[in-house]
């Protein structure tokens, strides 16, 4: 059996997950803080990936990251880099298509928090940036780990988008997913069952992970 | 020397209303902040905390922390609050908190030391009472070296026993560090325990602004409180939720309304 598709959707679920951290913190973080008349807005605009149709968001992904398109010229020209049908093109569509799976569990977390503590930490003389490091993040550990484990194991799911922006191209965008779609077409039903089946067990066990870590915690401050 | 001169419009429970206060408070002063609830106490120490805003000035020893053109945000103000619901930082250990703030050992030792929390202070503070809670906050607190403690009913959440035993580590704190302080505190013991002076607020403005004696004589001087048990001449009688025996002629039955005249004596 050829693990090279397990192999990338690990690597891109890996990338992403990571990526999405250094962008969703500042953003969950200003969610969670601010009063701005300005908040729905940007919180409907970083859920809309949960709402709308993976083909919707890849149709439109292909438009702007296309080489025709001046961000995909200028990137192209720039770093010699294509931003569609290449790993770098999925990385991006990740980011887009996960990037409410970060956000909101931070962002819940973070609004959970004693708001005494946080100015506790500003007139101990901590800028906003060591306090969410040194005092939010380490306060709100189940929403961290729900936000870090469900975005990696949403990206391994992921196939329309991933499909339109990157292809299938083996060992750079044939992601599992993908493999698995292409097997059934082809009816090569037992390869698929086994990919398949490596995938719920794969998507079972990280969820229970997430269950079990969460129940530890609830239970070790008193909540249970 | 901090001079306050600052005004705030509030929405409060008791409809909208302006915070305006205008006074000094000396250096190693202890203030104590008493009124209703709703009256603006609570807005005021966040203001000089810089953690609400205000129009108006706000100088202390020559830096100016607000005025027209500038706000000091609350990094810079070198502040110590201690917060009702203790708002420790529960990832940490005792000391850890301590040091979160000030990485200066000797200090958060020897504060640990005068609250007798030496022996918990590798432990989690989650895993502490209340009473240690709060004293954990009130150390951290002080490990700011703070121009300016303050206080938002700090001793409130604590069963009588535990609020005595505060009350007194609070004072030798103060007497130690000879810090500036603003406490807020509705029972009368603490205000006797530790203010130099009283600020009285009503509807967002300080109404009253003297000694112990001079704020609360005036007032319950004149009101009538219900005598609930006599003894040796001695009637018990409540004021401001706190129980007291004063001396009363023989004359005075239980369930009569006496006309009672404070003084530190009758409190102690």
């Amino acid at each position: 059996m050829d693990f090279t598709p397990f192999w990338l959707s690990f690597k891109l679920a890996s990338v992403t997950t990571l990526i999405l951290f250094i962008i969703a913190l500042p953003l969950a973080w200003w969610l969670s803080q601010t009063t701005s008349k300005s908040k729905p807005f940007f919180e409907a605009l970083t859920a809309l990936p949960i709402v709308l149709p993976p083909s919707v968001l890849g149709f439109y992904l292909l438009v702007v990251l296309s080489p025709n398109s001046a961000l995909g010229m200028f990137v192209e020209n720039l770093f010699g880099v294509k931003l569609v049908f290449s790993f770098t093109g999925l990385v991006i569509a990740s980011c887009f298509y996960s990037l409410p799976f970060m956000v909101q569990p931070l962002q819940s977390g973070f609004e959970a928090l004693n708001t005494h503590m946080i100015e506790a930490s500003y007139l101990a003389g901590k800028s906003k940036l060591q306090t969410v490091l040194k005092v939010a993040l380490p306060n709100i550990k189940p929403s961290l780990i729900t936000a870090l484990i469900i975005t990696f194991a949403h990206t391994v799911g992921e196939f329309g988008v991933v499909l339109m922006v990157g292809g299938s191209i083996p060992g750079e965008t044939k992601v599992a997913s993908v493999a698995i779609y292409e097997m059934v077409e082809v009816m090569e039903y037992e390869n698929a069952h086994s990919y398949s089946a490596i995938m719920v067990a794969m998507s079972f066990f990280v969820l229970l992970a997430v269950y079990v870590f969460n129940h530890k915690q609830k239970t070790k401050i008193g909540l249970v | 020397m901090i001079r306050i001169d600052i005004t705030k419009n509030l929405h409060g429970s008791q409809g909208d209303m302006q915070l305006l206060v205008n006074t000094v408070v000396k250096q190693k002063e202890f203030i104590v902040l008493m009124g209703e609830s709703g009256s603006g106490k609570t807005t005021l120490l966040r203001i000089l905390a810089g953690l609400a805003e205000a129009r108006g000035t706000i100088e202390v020893d020559e830096t100016i922390w607000l005025s027209n053109d500038k706000i000091l945000p609350p990094q810079q103000r070198e502040i110590g609050f201690v917060f009702q619901d203790y708002a420790l930082f529960d990832n940490m250990s005792v000391e850890e908190n301590l040091l979160f703030v000030n990485e200066d050992i000797t200090l958060a030792k020897e504060l640990l030391g005068m609250t007798e929390l030496t022996a918990l202070a590798q432990r989690n503070v989650k895993a502490l009472s209340g009473g240690q809670k709060q004293r954990v906050s009130l150390c951290r607190a002080m490990m700011q070296k703070p121009k300016l403690l303050l206080m938002d009913e700090p001793l409130s959440s604590l069963d009588p026993t535990m609020r005595r035993k505060l009350q007194e580590e609070i004072k030798q704190l103060h007497e130690r560090f000879g810090t500036t302080t603003i406490m807020v505190s509705h029972d009368v013991r603490e205000v006797y325990a530790l203010a130099d002076r009283v600020w009285k607020m009503e509807q967002g403005k300080v109404v009253q602004n003297g000694t112990i004696d001079e704020v609360l004589s005036s007032q319950h001087n004149g009101h009538k409180v219900e005598v609930l048990k006599l003894q040796n001449q001695k009637a018990t009688v409540c004021i401001a939720g706190e129980f007291l025996e004063v001396e009363v002629s023989e004359s005075v039955k239980v369930g009569e309304y006496i006309g009672v005249v404070l003084n530190p004596q009758t409190h102690h």
